[in-house]
């Protein structure tokens, strides 16, 4: 079965106010970093994941991120989703 | 009678409640590991404070999905009284049981203090030994108590009477200074100040043994 690598980014909507991202874009300043106009932080979570094939993949992910690595009142999320590998071992 | 208290690992206000519950009020307890399925002959339960699950991902996001809480929904619609203090507020929230998510205190500090709180809705078991507007004190002690939630949602909680108190200086950045909510039923409240360490005299007050005490009054 395939092996397909996804990452999915989890990000606080934009209604939501980041005290986090707030705190790093003042620091970024006290670095004398200059015209950083908004910065918001979020997750970036890394999976593996076996499935027959790219849709059944991005089903299940569909599921974890709406279920379990988001909150949907608060987060959106976004999948990057790659082929790693064709794994055949087995099948030979 | 007896209130089940859930104990996920890394909860640390379970024997809070235990104490407050039995030592304080004489209300039999028992307390629900994790991973136990069995609220039977439970008379309510409660979702004690703390960081279960060590809140990785979010506050309240894994332990959502903890075999004991499987069967607190048809609890809840058999009329069991559910009580999430802190991070049980934001296990209720995670369940779906009640609307809205905490989130990052607006000033980023944990914050440790008692703080003064109105009671909005009297209608539910939990303050209807109270009068509307009356004014209460309780400790708070979170990092992640900022309560969010659509404009929709707020309309509706307003409407259906479910916003159970508020801040009067809102400490954390709470949407329309919220710190409690109750379901529409009024029989699951979640709220961010811990009422089972207002309930021995010793630690300087009260006001949280008529919350506790509505486990065993209509």
């Amino acid at each position: 079965m395939p092996i397909f690598r996804a990452k999915v980014i989890v990000t606080l909507r934009s209604s939501v106010l980041d005290p986090a991202g707030e705190a790093t874009k003042s620091a970024a300043k006290r670095l004398g970093i200059d015209g950083i106009k908004k910065m918001r932080i979020g997750k970036n979570i890394e999976i593996e994941i076996d499935a027959p094939d790219e849709k059944a993949a991005e089903k299940r992910l569909a599921i974890l991120s709406d279920r379990l690595l988001a909150n949907p009142v608060i987060e959106d999320w976004s999948i990057d989703l790659s082929l790693q590998s064709e794994n055949t071992f087995g099948q030979n | 009678m007896t209130i089940g208290i859930v104990v996920f690992p890394g909860s640390n206000c379970d024997r809070d409640v235990k104490w407050a519950l039995e030592g304080c009020l004489g209300i039999s307890t028992k307390f629900l590991w994790h991973e136990s399925r069995d609220l039977s002959g439970l008379d309510g339960v409660v979702l004690p404070g703390g960081f279960s699950y060590g809140d990785y991902l979010r506050c309240g996001a894994i332990a959502r999905f903890a075999p004991v809480l499987e069967s607190l929904n048809e609890f809840v619609e058999r009329g069991g009284r559910v009580l999430g203090i802190c991070n049980g507020f934001q296990v209720l929230t995670e369940l779906g049981l009640l609307p809205g998510a905490l989130t990052l205190n607006k000033d980023l500090n944990f914050l440790c203090k008692d703080v003064s709180l109105k009671i909005i809705s009297s209608r539910s078991p939990w303050f209807n030994k109270f009068q509307t507007d009356k004014r209460i004190s309780l400790p708070i002690a979170h990092g992640e108590g900022r309560y969010h939630c659509s404009e929709d949602t707020l309309k509706k909680l307003e409407d259906e009477d479910c916003i159970a108190l508020r801040y009067l200086n809102n400490p954390n950045g709470s949407v329309s200074d919220i710190a409690g909510i109750i379901n529409p039923k009024g029989n699951v409240l979640g709220l961010m100040p811990h009422p089972e360490r207002s309930c021995d005299p010793n630690l300087g007050g009260i006001d949280g043994q008529s919350i506790l005490k509505s486990f065993i009054l209509n």
